[in-house]
């Protein structure tokens, strides 16, 4: 990292260099295009993975934090850090010509903190309206309801997207048409059934050979950041579990876990085996409901009663432990809430045999069926290069030959205990993905298998204050959830309410890829193309 | 007709809650007038009714999973004769807000229940459509659906469980029971 130092002062001279949590560097926003081209092509250790970029207010100033990461050792970090005083009219530069997963999220900090961003080719407002008033992650929103009635009225859709860009002659401001004009249009969503969660996609079509895909959402926005500011730390831990309810657990433990670093709380050893094991059981669940409705997206309706009858089994034991069945509870700052019950060790080993027998069964009768292979193989082809430019993480970043596995990287809990493969395909099209996920069922049996012997007796959970104040800093996490690189930023100012919270969401880089991997494929693949790709829309939305 | 006489499933009329209101309903109904026979057709055509309700789901987020559930193998949607969930408002009877309802989404629900035939219900399932939830103080939230669209039934729970949601669905059932189409003197 030394190196890397010494590139960033020989790139840019007055930038200012931090080891905080992560190494931090403070740039003015005229240099932070030339330092992340630096970093993301430089060839001993290239910064190409945007993992997130969160909008902050800073009181006098409005800034962006870029946490960026190296696609070959994922926990090679750097955070920059840029910031504008102009409150009015607030202007960054776009890196989105870089890292083309930056392209939403700088539409997210447009509509959440009003900062424009410029050279990006599309700034409208993302998940809210184009005519909301105000900006709400700003500290100084008004939340006057009057502002933002609720309204009943349909508005037209329109397809103009504002931009600014700089030319020679200055920043010109314009507007680009989404679509042409002769251009047939469809709208899948945002109440479809088969778009797994309320998402509108814009579509145009040339036959039924998909043009062009414009992505809507906001849908389910519910501005969770914003509520997490005026809660405590413990208060914030259910918000998590209803941003990705399949994988609640592991997010949970993702926030958990950043908190318990930045208060230094020591987790029980007996607590680090229950959550490893939840997690495993929670990415089992989430697994076999997306098997089961990717198989029912093209059109195997007895594959989902299959995936639902096993998923079943693992709902069972969730509820035994704590009482929930989707939403589990379990986690919490410094360890569990509920110990295991007595016949956990039992239930499990035999759901594990179990689990088997119903995988071999399940590539009998779907895997190998000629109108699976045809739906799925060479469909929605995205190279490594493509996951990785557009953050791709989890089964289908992996399915496209990308090491991405943060459990394998920067371990966390007990997986630097256990053995486990990091399933890995190149072919990196729909069937790829999809026997990912069937073959992490068996990896995720495997982990299980070695922990639920070895259960240390001990402590559940740490005994912490009754309010957790954070010291001041910025604290980041990263965790594999089911459908890849869950985050969680927090940013404190020393108080018991955290200043900023931020979520990554695996889903959000799931859906940008859409438009590109679907670029001239049926519109009928989509669907499925859309059941591979397995995002879950309450998570980007927040 | 009396609350005692509507059968769901051969449970007992006191093993329900809220029967004071579908009897309040019933006095409403009656106050309107009926004949005899015309009622006995009543009961024939809301016995096929309660058991055909085919639903829509307007599932934003996680409790449309535990619907997921519901309908699956485990727990049997079918044996209530709701198995047939319907994408197109214009075929269903039913619509099942299963998640919260944010600014954003408002126009819409209220332009697919505009386009659901008549008889329509609609039934509020979990604490975000109800109220708004764990983010009833969010700047983007509708405060519970029933601020857009009239609510039937309300299944409390966080997401609620495939359980409560057939105690929901069979509270509905019952109220589809009490419900007169012909007879009414206003005719």
């Amino acid at each position: 990292m030394e190196k890397i130092k010494e590139l960033i002062l020989r790139t840019v001279s007055d930038a200012v260099i931090e080891q905080k949590q992560k190494l931090t560097v403070t740039v003015e926003p005229n240099k932070l295009h030339l330092l992340a081209k630096t970093l993301r092509d430089n060839t001993a250790l290239p910064f190409d993975f945007l993992v997130k970029l969160i909008g902050i207010d800073r009181g006098e100033q409005l800034g962006v934090n870029y946490l960026l990461a190296s696609s070959t050792d994922l926990s090679k970090e750097i955070v920059l850090k840029t910031s504008t005083s102009d409150r009015e009219n607030p202007l960054l530069y776009s890196i989105s010509d870089l890292f083309e997963t930056a392209q939403f999220n700088e539409r997210e900090v447009f509509a959440l903190l009003g900062i424009r961003f410029i050279n990006n080719p599309d700034m409208r407002k993302f998940f809210l309206n184009g005519d909301w008033v105000g900006y709400p992650l700003r500290k100084d929103y008004d939340a006057n309801p009057e502002l933002n009635p609720v309204s009943i009225e349909s508005k037209e859709i329109v397809d103009i997207a504002p931009r600014i860009t700089e030319t020679p002659q200055g920043l010109v401001e314009d507007t680009v048409k989404i679509f042409e004009d002769d251009d047939y249009i469809i709208n899948v969503g945002p109440q479809h059934p088969s778009t797994h969660g309320v998402m509108h996609f814009r579509t145009s079509l040339n036959g039924e050979i998909i043009k062009k895909i414009d992505v809507h959402s906001g849908y389910i926005h519910r501005g969770i950041e914003k509520l997490s500011e005026s809660l405590t730390y413990p208060q914030i831990l259910h918000f998590t579990d209803r941003l990705d309810y399949l994988s609640a657990n592991i997010n949970r433990h993702g926030l958990c876990m950043c908190v318990e670093k930045a208060a230094e709380i020591e987790v029980p050893e007996r607590a680090q085996y229950i959550r490893t094991i939840m997690d495993e059981l929670n990415r089992i669940d989430s697994h076999l409901l997306a098997w089961a409705c990717q198989c029912n997206d093209l059109g195997a309706i007895t594959a989902f009663i299959y995936g639902m009858r096993e998923r079943e089994i693992i709902l069972d034991i969730f509820e035994k432990t704590c009482g929930g069945r989707l939403i589990i509870n379990q986690n919490v700052v410094g360890g569990v809430m509920f110990d295991i019950y007595a016949d956990f060790q039992k239930d499990v080993k035999a759901f594990i045999p179990y689990m088997r027998s119903k995988l071999v069964e399940y590539d009998r009768f779907f895997s190998h069926n000629v109108i699976a292979l045809g739906r799925m193989v060479t469909i929605g082809v995205m190279s490594k290069e493509t996951a990785i430019n557009y953050g791709v993480t989890g089964p289908a970043g992996r399915g496209s030959g990308w090491s991405c596995d943060i459990r394998k990287h920067i371990p966390y809990a007990m997986y630097d205990k256990v053995d486990f493969k990091e399933v890995i395909r190149t072919e990196g099209d729909s069937y790829a993905r999809y026997m990912n996920r069937l073959d992490e069922i068996e990896e995720s049996l495997h982990i299980i298998e070695q922990l639920i012997d070895n259960i240390p007796a001990g402590d559940i959970a740490a005994k912490t204050k009754a309010i957790i104040k954070l010291p001041e800093g910025e604290y980041y996490q990263r965790v594999e959830a089911c459908r890849g690189e869950f985050g969680v930023f927090i940013e404190s100012r020393g108080d018991k309410n955290p200043y900023r919270v931020k979520f990554r969401s695996p889903s959000m880089a799931l859906v940008s890829v859409m438009p590109l991997i679907c670029k001239n494929e049926k519109i009928s693949d989509f669907i499925g193309i859309g059941g591979s790709m397995d995002y879950v829309i309450p998570d980007i939305d927040r | 007709m009396e609350v005692k006489n509507i059968n769901i499933k051969g449970i007992p009329t006191e093993e329900f809650n809220d029967n004071e209101y579908l009897e309040n309903y019933i006095k409403e109904l009656e106050a309107n007038g009926v004949n005899v026979v015309l009622s006995k057709i009543d009961e024939l055509i809301n016995w096929g009714r309660s058991n055909s309700v085919w639903p829509l789901i307007y599932a934003t987020s996680c409790c449309g999973i535990e619907f997921m559930s519901a309908a699956a193998a485990h727990h049997d949607i079918s044996r209530f004769g709701m198995e047939v969930t319907r994408n197109s408002p214009r075929q269903a009877d039913l619509m099942i807000v299963a998640g919260t309802m944010v600014h954003k989404m408002g126009p819409l629900i209220r332009r697919v229940y505009d386009q659901m035939a008549e008889p329509k219900y609609v039934l509020a399932m979990g604490a975000c459509a109800i109220s708004g939830g764990p983010f009833v103080n969010s700047y983007h939230v509708i405060k519970g659906v029933d601020q857009i669209i009239p609510v039937d039934v309300y299944v409390p729970g966080c997401p609620p469980r495939p359980e409560s949601l057939f105690y929901g669905l069979m509270q509905l059932q019952r109220k589809i029971k009490v419900e007169k189409f012909l007879g009414n003197r206003q005719r």
